[in-house]
């Protein structure tokens, strides 16, 4: 180990040789690492950022499905009928109500389903596997399934309900009731997820900080507020962002709970994913549909600032 | 490493007397469950289990056993003949060969791609290596849809619209992949081997093929599976593109959704098989993805 750190100490300039030499391979070995870039930001120029930055060009005109080459100039005319759409409104309503209904309770229970796997286990590993097969279904597929279980005369969870004595729900034409149905399928396909995250977090804290506080006499309960919590801060920031960011896109679920872009039948349960797409592939409008992806554009950016500010407020507030 | 951690052991057990040894123990091999850990943890398997048995139940019932008064619990007959069914109507078979072509080119496109851009931006040293790795990792959170309008368009203007290559073309590169990879070259790839194959006079090609790509191959691995799942699984824009003349297994499932069959033992049959590969892919190597999750977890 000794010596290939002192064999290391060449590579710190590699650049600038010992000895200038005028070999033909110093240029081609400058320009070599741009060639290991290259297949990545091409691609990754023309269809990650240029389709980002463009959005917002095209919100500014009027853009039809069928004739999408024509662009006509309409400044802001996208955006100030966005804002007067009280069918706009509604969905950014439900994307946060759906957004803190599948978010909040998911990231609690993988908590403490992290917590519980971190013990010592017969079978921990049929139980991680096991939690993490819904992750593994795609959005359509447990969809279609959940929205089956959530039948409103025929599903198990309303007969379920009943033969315990319960009245029925009406998953479907209730507001509440049907945002928590596709909420529970986001909390169903993450939870598990989250959960192992939060153990890889739980793994890498120290043993010895629980065995000092074990020795200052801290409870269980103690040592998990004030240890684990402490300890994962990091991974909570972390997927705290991510669920949130996947809130704000919140699609597929709306989609397919009953099968139609509007969000139900009053649009009760329609995001702001489902209005761009409403927007853009029945009404055909994609100029208002690249103002409606922009604006949730700048959702995700306040959120992260949110967090961001959040974060920052706790550390000062604990030192 | 047991030398390290004998080391600690002896110290706390030096500072603090014979009775911290039982505690320290405890820490570094957690608390046994008790039964209450056992109780919840079978019960949240049964949450995450259920659904997959009730859709085989689904699928192998006739649609009026799916509308009677009392729910079936337990799998029936019909199995075959509803997937047969699925087959037919909405062009499952085509749908699973199109996503297995997707999914493998994409796979083989991201793991390419991102293991020479991690390679790049973990050990060589280059201007604005800085700068690129931001840009990298500040639009990794961003998400695709919000791109799809431009995309469409291009995909319109190239006449690609209803083709594979276009749900194929925007997904061949990955920023998670490129940070992914970045993460595990740091730490598994020792700068010596590098060095060395410079002074040996190898190209840098070379010293990729030869060097990175077998230190590299269990990170691939890693990011092979999750980007074909991810892959299988994506939806948003391969509706957009395509249709259900030449679905993915994705696309056929919301033909299936919306009321395309209206046979529900049916559209739980497409379900099942739609799900099924994805399934056997993650019986054989869940513990592997398992711990990737897990690794990604700890190095984002």
């Amino acid at each position: 180990m000794a010596l290939s750190s002192t064999a290391r100490l060449p590579a710190a300039k590699p650049g600038e040789p010992a000895r200038p030499a005028k070999r033909p391979g110093r240029l081609r070995r400058r320009i070599a690492p741009y060639g290991f870039l290259a297949p990545f930001f091409g691609l990754f120029a023309a269809f990650g950022l240029f389709p980002l930055l463009y959005t917002a060009w095209v919100s500014l005109h009027r853009v039809e499905l069928q004739t999408s080459d024509r662009m006509d100039w309409l400044g802001f005319q996208n955006y100030s009928r966005l804002l007067s759409d009280p069918f706009f409104w509604n969905a950014l309503r439900n994307t946060f109500t759906i957004g803190v209904l599948s978010t909040v309770p998911q990231l609690l229970m993988a908590l403490g389903l992290a917590h519980l796997l971190n013990y010592k286990l017969r079978g921990r590993t049929f139980f991680r596997v096991a939690m993490l097969m819904p992750y593994a279904t795609s959005v359509a597929a447990a969809t279609l399934v959940f929205a089956q279980l959530f039948g409103r005369d025929y599903g198990l969870i309303n007969w379920v309900l009943s033969s315990i004595g319960l009245n029925p729900v009406d998953w479907q034409a209730d507001t509440w009731a049907s945002q928590f149905g596709v909420s529970a399928i986001v909390t169903w396909r993450w939870t598990g997820y989250n959960a192992l995250i939060y153990l890889a977090g739980m793994q890498s804290i120290p043993g010895e900080l629980y065995e000092s506080a074990a020795v200052d006499g801290a409870s269980r309960w103690q040592q998990f507020r004030h240890v684990t919590i402490p300890g994962l801060r990091p991974t909570i920031v972390f997927t705290v962002v991510v669920s949130t960011i996947g809130a704000t896109q919140l699609f597929g679920e709306p989609l397919l709970y009953e099968g139609n872009s509007g969000g139900g039948i009053s649009h009760q349960y329609q995001t702001l994913g489902l209005y761009l797409y409403e927007q853009g592939w029945t009404f055909f409008h994609l100029g208002r549909a690249a103002a409606v992806a922009w604006v949730m554009f700048l959702l995700i950016v306040l959120l992260a600032l949110l967090n961001a500010a959040i974060a920052a407020r706790r550390n000062r507030t604990d030192r | 490493m047991t030398h390290v951690t004998t080391q600690v052991l002896d110290k706390s057990v030096a500072a603090n007397g014979g009775s911290v040894r039982s505690g320290s123990r405890r820490a570094r091999s957690p608390l046994h469950g008790g039964p209450l850990a056992y109780a919840v943890l079978i019960g949240a398997t049964l949450l995450a289990v259920f659904p997959f048995y009730w859709t085989l139940v689904a699928a192998s019932r006739s649609n009026s056993e799916l509308s009677g008064a009392t729910p079936a619990l337990t799998p029936g007959p019909n199995l075959f003949h509803n997937i047969g069914e699925a087959l037919q109507q909405a062009e499952i078979g085509k749908a699973l060969l199109n996503s297995l072509i997707v999914a493998t080119v994409v796979t083989a496109g991201v793991v390419l791609s991102s293991t020479l851009a991690g390679f790049a931006f973990a050990k060589l040293r280059f201007r604005g290596r800085g700068a690129l790795l931001a840009l990298t990792v500040g639009t990794m959170m961003i998400p695709p849809q919000l791109g799809v309008i431009p995309l469409f368009m291009v995909i319109v203007k190239l006449d690609l619209q209803n083709k594979l290559p276009s749900v194929i073309l925007p997904s061949l590169v990955s920023a998670f992949g490129v940070f992914f990879m970045r993460q595990y070259l740091v730490q598994a790839l020792p700068d010596e081997l590098v060095e060395a194959g410079r002074m040996d006079g190898a190209s840098l090609l070379r010293i990729f093929r030869s060097i990175v790509l077998p230190v590299a191959r269990p990170g691939m691995a890693v990011l092979g599976m999750l980007t074909f799942m991810a892959t299988w699984n994506d939806f948003f824009w391969p509706i957009v593109a395509l249709s259900s003349q030449n679905p993915t297994v994705q696309v056929a499932l919301k033909s299936l959704g919306q009321g395309y069959v209206p046979d529900q033992s049916v559209v739980m049959a497409g379900t099942l098989i739609g799900t099924l590969p994805v399934l056997v892919v993650f019986g054989l190597l869940g513990r592997q993805i398992v711990g990737g999750i897990m690794q990604g977890a700890v190095k984002g």
